[in-house]
């Protein structure tokens, strides 16, 4: 199938999402994802992120859409005509809705170990309005731990659902959620309840923002004064394939390696997810292979200049 | 009626650990089989009314035996429970006050129902009487806009409220002439 | 012609609550018709005819979602009846049903066979426990009157039907989200397409149609659809239950030809007899709380000057500007002591209240809405809120998961346009805002 997005033009398979067309294409034309996880299936549509506006249905029926819609989770059509960055409308409504996440979210950053890769503090920098006329009282909850190994700060949730879906898809029980509804929706245990699965931590490296942090890491350094490092070791739960988030030769933080958009990689075809042992057990640098830095495609405001960065280094291909 | 067989329902002795009478055990069985197999969640929400009506309240042990008996996780119980608005997952007077505040009874005196009911009762809207007998909640349309203002006790409905009919309903609820 | 009643006809017969005497007066004929004399197809073909539209607020040609319905081999295919009725001025459906429940039980046979669905639900709010009962006992009734199980009237064709209750949330009205409740999940509406004609109930293809709607498929396979499509005026054929509240003489459920003008049905002796306690209309809100509200003088007439009648078209007339629409037929009447900007207040914390949270615009923006108007109604708002309201309105609608957010979003617009006048006084006399009403907008009056 043929889709054009911002005047370039893409050949996919059917049933492929616009948003996966745009990843296609690269560049400037993907719109930003805050709940879509190609890797979890059933995640997007939510955040309202990913809004494009489509300009001709497809050949067949080449009406307009009336509405935004998101791309993320809208089949392509044959001969769809797309507009992202070349639509005012778009930018409108992301901007109103990195507004509406912003209006309550906290003034977080300078003590926030997202801060610096977080996708929320990017959007705001490239959607949000200087200043928000919001004048209310923020809906404020306490942080709190879940188990000894994940602090969850839900002032800081946008209710993406993909560690629900970590929960549902890598682990064998779930025990966290999304509680009530609307505005008093937030993700809890309910109960007090640990959070405790071999592979419950990605649920850390899965979160757009700040709400899901590693308790092993928190407050210790802010991440951009910190070198990440390719690692790899022999483990038998899980690929072993990390980066580690360095300060001489200490090792601060052990995450699984993202790619441009956030998510993990792919490696040897399948999502090199990492176990709970990997992330939070070895922070020895002798169980260890370094390969070398990593690369950090960001463009984070924060980043810049900061990282070693794909404008400055070769790019990394992904596969 | 129902013609769909299933094996395996849960037996008695099981959920009765849990706290449930054999009759509300009994209609829970009956209910799961509305649904194919497979999809016995689906009798969740009639049994947590259920689970309430027997208990008063939806503890976080009925909603755990709720659990076991769909063979599903806990977790799923308590976001379906905490979603919809009738299920009082915090312990609740003997009787629930729940009255509408939505427009249509707005516009014919339910703020002043309310506040009648409030002093009445001498509790805030959300309180429990200290004896715990009434609980005052509002909630949002009970669709019988046309009878305001109107509030629900235990699925029953008590329409076209004055002060008077407050009185009386109160009395007939605290001497046990309108029972649960 | 006046005070024809196609659905309740027999409300008031002694009794019309049980098999025996529904049956004696007429009761379970189209389900006979259908079954013994007429293919799936041709009952589809007469409901196509009679023009009938959906009765849940949307107005979508019934005969028309039913022929999209998906028809896949060897998958189960379900109709579900929408008897969620939660959208404030909406009470309809729970007196058909508590009155003269085997109406909708043949209903669902008869639609059932249409759609060939063998397995049937009527999903109901969880208020409604005691209909729920009255449901269930109808139901049992017909199994014992081989209407319902194998084999109905012998003649091959079963169906098994059953009620659902909900658990309070008017999200579980939207369609998608009705069916995740179904499911037995939170009532999260679905991310659309796939839509439930070919992904509803456990990924099978589904109807979901409202009570009203599934009721006059009865009189519309009785008489015949072109019997049906001759009441009404233009593309608003058949009767309509009309729940009317608010500040009327008589308020009350009515069933009207539709075309019945808007006059009558506010002041004539056979509907609600005009506006309680002897004052004047100031507003109405003709089809539940997410159509625009409209101020007296767009009431009984368009901005043109014709008379407004109870039609799809009518009401909608003068779009955003002047009209309004049917919606679900819940009429809500605003008397001349009412606060314009205390109800816009009380409909937007609704919304709030109802919310799934889902998605970020009506999660987060009808939040602030409620916030703003509370401000303005308590006498601490200021001007500039107003034009915030219009702002966060745009922000909203069209940008969310399912039409909650435009509801949400509509009514404070529409109430801005016509009151704009109230809301200023609000912030120019705070003090006395807090203890009177506004009174009637500035506008010309009609008589
Ligand atoms: C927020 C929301 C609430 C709704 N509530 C109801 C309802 O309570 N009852 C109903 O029949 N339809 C309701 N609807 C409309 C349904 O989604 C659906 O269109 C309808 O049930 C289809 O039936 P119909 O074609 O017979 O009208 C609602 C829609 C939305 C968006
Ligand atoms: S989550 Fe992102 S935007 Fe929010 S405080 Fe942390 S860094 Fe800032
Ligand atoms: S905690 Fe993070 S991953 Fe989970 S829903 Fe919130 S933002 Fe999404
Ligand atoms: S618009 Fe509102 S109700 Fe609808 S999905 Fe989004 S958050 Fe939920
Ligand atoms: S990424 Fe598409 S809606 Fe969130
Ligand atoms: S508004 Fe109170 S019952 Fe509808």
């Amino acid at each position: 199938m043929k889709v054009t997005i911002d005047d370039i033009e893409v050949e996919v398979e059917a049933g492929t999402s616009i948003l996966n067309a745009a990843r296609k294409i690269g560049g400037e034309v993907v719109p930003p994802a805050m709940c879509y996880y190609s890797k979890l299936p059933g995640t997007g549509g939510k955040c309202r992120t990913c809004l494009v506006e489509v300009a001709a249905g497809s050949t067949a029926d080449p009406r307009p859409m009336p509405k935004l819609v998101a791309s993320c989770s809208t089949p392509v059509m044959d001969g769809m005509i797309v507009k992202n960055k070349t639509s005012q409308r778009v930018h409108e409504g992301r901007s109103a809705v990195v507004e509406f996440l912003l209006i309550n979210h906290p003034l977080d950053c300078p003590v926030c170990d997202q801060a610096g890769e977080c996708n929320l503090q990017d959007l705001g920098y490239e959607h949000g309005s200087v200043k928000t006329r919001y004048e209310e009282e923020r809906r404020t909850f306490d942080p709190i731990d879940i188990g000894d190994k994940i602090k969850l700060h839900m002032n800081r949730c946008i209710l993406c659902y993909r560690c629900v879906e970590v929960a549902n898809q890598l682990t064998e029980k779930r025990v966290h959620g999304v509680m009530h509804r609307g505005e008093h929706a937030e993700i809890s245990t309910y109960i007090e309840h640990a959070i405790d699965n071999e592979f419950s931590g990605n649920m850390i490296d899965v979160c757009p923002v700040g709400a899901l942090t590693d308790r092993t890491f928190r407050f210790k350094s802010r991440v951009w004064f910190l070198k990440p490092m390719e690692a790899e070791c022999d483990c038998t739960k899980c690929a072993g394939k990390v980066v580690l988030w360095m300060f001489g030769k200490e090792i601060y933080r052990v995450t699984g390696r993202k790619d441009q958009y956030g998510e993990i990689e792919t490696i040897d075809n399948k999502t090199a997810w990492i176990c709970n042992e990997c992330r939070y057990d070895k922070k020895d640098l002798a169980k260890w292979k370094v390969i070398g830095p990593r690369v950090i495609d960001r463009h984070s405001v924060i980043s810049q200049g900061k990282y070693e960065t794909s404008i400055n280094s070769p790019i990394k291909k992904i596969n | 009626m129902p013609n769909m067989k299933r094996e395996n329902n849960i037996a008695q002795t099981a959920a009765e650990f849990n706290g449930f009478s054999k009759e509300t055990i009994a209609k829970f069985n009956e209910i799961k089989n509305h649904f194919p197999v497979g999809k016995e969640k689906s009798a969740i929400i009639r049994m947590l009314h259920l689970a309430q009506t027997e208990v008063g309240w939806l503890s976080t042990e009925a909603m755990d035996a709720v659990a076991t008996f769909l063979n599903i996780q806990t977790i799923e119980v308590y976001e379906v429970a905490t979603f919809y608005t009738m299920f009082h997952v915090n312990p609740v007077g003997k009787h629930v006050f729940e009255v509408c505040r939505t427009g249509p009874c707005m516009l014919v005196g339910s703020d002043q129902i309310i506040d009648y009911i409030s002093e009445k009762l001498n509790i805030k809207v959300g309180e429990t009487t200290a004896d715990g007998e009434f609980t005052l909640k509002t909630v949002e349309c009970l669709g019988a806009c046309g009878y305001a203002p109107v509030l629900q006790c235990k699925y029953k409905f008590h329409e076209n409220l004055t002060k008077d009919k407050v009185d009386e309903l109160i009395e007939a609820y605290r001497s046990g002439i309108i029972e649960n | 012609m006046k005070n024809r009643k196609l659905l309740l006809e027999n409300v008031h017969i002694p009794g019309i609550e049980t098999y025996d005497v529904y049956r004696k007066n007429g009761g379970y004929r189209s389900v006979e018709k259908a079954i013994k004399s007429l293919t799936p197809d041709e009952v589809v073909e007469e409901v196509k005819k009679s023009g009938l539209r959906g009765r849940g607020g949307a107005g979508f040609p019934t005969g028309m979602k039913w022929s999209f319905l998906a028809k896949p081999e060897g998958i189960p295919r379900y109709l579900v009846c929408n008897a969620d009725e939660s959208e404030p001025g909406t009470f309809k459906d729970r007196y058909l049903m508590e009155k003269i429940p085997h109406l909708l039980v043949e209903g669902m046979i008869t639609a059932s066979y249409a759609l060939g669905a063998n397995t049937s639900y009527i999903y109901i709010r969880g208020e409604f426990m005691y209909i729920l009962h009255i449901l269930e006992k109808a139901i049992a009734e017909a199994y014992d009157n081989g209407f319902l199980g194998k084999n109905i009237l012998g003649k091959g064709y079963d169906l098994d039907l059953f009620v659902v209750p909900g658990g309070g949330a008017y999200i579980c009205g939207e369609e998608t989200a009705l069916l995740e409740s179904l499911e037995g999940k939170r009532g999260n509406p679905r991310i659309k397409p796939p839509f439930p004609a070919v992904k509803g109930l456990w990924g099978a293809p589904t109807v979901v149609n409202n009570v009203e709607t599934i009721a006059a498929v009865v009189p519309i396979v009785n008489d015949g659809g072109e019997a049906y499509a001759a009441i009404g005026i233009g593309k608003s054929t058949g009767t309509k239950l009309i729940s009317a509240c608010g500040n009327l003489v008589k308020p009350g459920v009515y069933e009207i030809d539709l075309g019945l003008s808007i006059e009558e049905f506010i002041y004539g002796d056979d509907y609600c007899q005009g506006i309680a306690n002897n004052k004047r209309l100031k507003a109405c809100v003709p089809g539940g709380s997410s159509v625009p509200i409209l101020p007296h003088y767009l009431v009984t007439k368009t901005a043109n000057g014709d008379d407004r009648l109870m039609s799809y078209e009518s009401l909608a007339e003068g779009a955003f500007a002047s009209g309004s629409m049917l919606g679900s037929g819940g009429f809500i009447v605003f008397d001349e002591d009412q606060c314009i900007v205390r109800n816009t207040w009380n409909f937007t914390r609704f919304y709030a209240h109802e919310s799934c949270g889902q998605c970020s615009p009506c999660r987060e923006g009808t939040g602030w809405m409620e916030k703003v108007l509370y401000r303005l109604e308590t006498g601490n708002g200021n001007l500039r809120d107003i034009d915030l309201l219009a702002e966060i309105n745009k922000k909203i609608e069209g940008n969310t998961i399912c039409p909650l957010g435009d509801a949400a979003a509509w009514p404070v617009a529409a109430a801005i346009r016509h009151f704009r006048d109230e809301f200023e006084w609000h912030v120019s006399h705070k003090e006395e805002a807090i203890k009177r009403n506004y009174g009637l907008s500035k506008e010309p009056m009609l008589a």
